[in-house]
């Protein structure tokens, strides 16, 4: 069986991880074993339980919470949704008050957005031009009748960490749950403290799709917006994945352990981007926190060149990269994370190295980008 | 939250209502040029090659109605240095005044 490895100029781990071979590996020898219903009292079933519970335990482990805490769900979207819904559900008598950032994922928005519709309030936190939160200022938006707070761990378009456990301790202080949102940087990075609700996505970290996590803290209020099932400790409805389950730990714990080393090297990989990319590229703004950030991941938008005819250029030159630009997206609107901070929303590009980038491949991008920017500007007719 | 309404169709600009009277506080621009209808970063990249027929502490206007110049056009400013004085709304859109710095 060929072995997976990551394509050659594959930038875009920020939107799906390449699949880590032991994920796959797991994956593959669950789908043989663990296809029972683990709700049933048969032999087939207990394995399928026993699988399912062994993933669990793998997850909290390298998450750093107890397995009883920690459920599967289809995606890291749903585990958003089931978080922010019933973490307000839940608190209802106490208010219906939300906060949430400005530049949190649109999953965490969208929630926000129904609840709004539903009746309930919510504040948004602004952020200074890195992006990032100020922790006073997120404070200041709790009230009385605040159900729940949300604030991701790192922005998932410029790749800034939000200041997680100052904003923890002040919704300890006023008794307000807090959910994060750890898409970017669970399995990168150790998990902050002091939060209440989590949400992660298994194939952020090469785990299989349709495979997300919610942790839900011992002694966190929690009920389910959704019809009552019995499935996932009555948390997540539907017949488990545990497959999945099992590929997404597999692939977490291996490659968590594997990002002690390989950690590092993308960040001086992405430390040579940061570095170079103001000499090689005329008119390029670097966004983002320059230091409080996720270490794979850069982004910068390029003057006068639109993003989709950049990342279209790119890809010509074998590159997959993303962008916050307004016209790559299925709408008109610029990126609301690149807004909120008050940069420029046109040209935009996100780098975010994955598991296995070659240097070769990032010394190529460099070697190639700026003519390709200079190709766009000069037929804007822009002689830079 | 205004987050849902992201649309395949071009987004309206806010109503202002009333239509904006000129206003005497603000000297009228020097010069003003009309993006309405295009993308950004046309509206940008207009703005960059004509500035210099502005001179130095006069204003530059350009009329604009995609939503992106409203966060594109004073981030240009702050890149170049230069002075970002404000936003007036029109009826459609939005025109962005800019003073030339050097």
């Amino acid at each position: 069986m060929a072995r997976f490895d990551t394509p050659d100029g594959y930038f875009d781990a920020a939107s799906s991880e390449p699949p880590h071979p032991a994920g796959r590996t797991a994956l593959l020898d669950a789908l043989e074993t663990g296809w029972a219903d683990p709700a049933r009292l048969y032999g087939a079933a207990r394995t399928a339980r026993l699988t399912l519970d062994g993933a669990r335990a793998q997850v909290a482990e390298v998450l750093g919470v107890r397995p009883d805490e920690v459920s599967f769900t289809g995606s890291g979207t749903q585990a958003v949704h089931l978080a922010v819904l019933g973490g307000l559900r839940a608190r209802w008598r106490t208010g219906r008050h939300l906060v949430v950032s400005a530049v949190e994922h649109s999953s965490v928005l969208h929630a926000a957005e129904l609840h709004e519709l539903d009746g309930g309030t919510v504040t948004t936190v602004g952020v200074d031009r890195a992006g990032r939160v100020d922790p006073a200022e997120f404070a200041a938006a709790l009230r009385p009748d605040t159900a729940l707070a949300c604030l991701q761990s790192a922005n998932h378009e410029v790749g800034t960490v939000q200041p997680v456990e100052e904003v923890a301790a002040h919704c300890r202080a006023t008794g307000v749950p807090l959910f994060v949102d750890a898409a970017q940087s669970a399995g990168r990075a150790d998990l902050p403290g002091g939060w209440s609700l989590l949400a992660a996505s298994a194939h952020k970290w090469g785990g299989p799709p349709g495979v997300g996590t919610l942790v839900i803290r011992k002694n966190t209020r929690w009920r389910s917006p959704l019809p009552a099932d019995e499935r996932e400790g009555r948390r997540v409805p539907g017949f488990e994945n545990v497959p999945g389950a099992v590929g997404a730990a597999a692939a977490l714990a291996a490659f968590r352990a594997e990002m002690a080393e390989e950690g590092p090297r993308l960040a001086a990989l992405v430390e040579e981007i940061r570095a170079r990319l103001p000499h090689l590229v005329p008119d390029v703004q670097v966004v983002g926190d320059p230091v409080r950030r996720l270490p794979h991941l850069v982004t910068f938008s390029c003057l006068y060149v639109a993003g989709e005819a950049l990342l279209t250029e790119l890809d010509r030159l074998g590159f997959a990269v993303s962008s916050g630009s307004s016209c790559t997206a299925d709408t008109l609107r610029p990126s609301h994370v690149l807004e909120a901070m008050g940069v420029i929303t046109h040209g935009n590009v996100r780098v975010s190295l994955p598991r296995g980038a070659k240097s070769t491949d990032v010394q190529r991008f460099l070697a190639v980008l700026p003519e390709a920017v200079a190709r766009l500007r000069r037929s804007a007719g822009i002689n830079a | 939250m205004g987050f849902l309404r992201r649309t395949r169709k071009a987004v309206p600009a806010p109503a202002p209502v009333p239509a904006p009277a000129p206003d005497p506080e603000w000297p009228p621009a020097y010069l003003v040029l009309d993006a309405l209808g295009r993308k950004c970063p046309i509206p940008i990249i207009m703005v960059a090659e004509r500035i210099r027929e502005v001179p130095v502490g006069e204003v530059i206007a350009v009329k604009a109605d995609d939503v992106a110049a409203r966060t594109d056009i004073p981030a240009w400013c702050r890149m170049k240095s230069q002075d970002f004085v404000r936003e007036e709304p029109l009826l459609h859109g939005w025109a962005f005044h800019i003073r030339r710095n050097y």
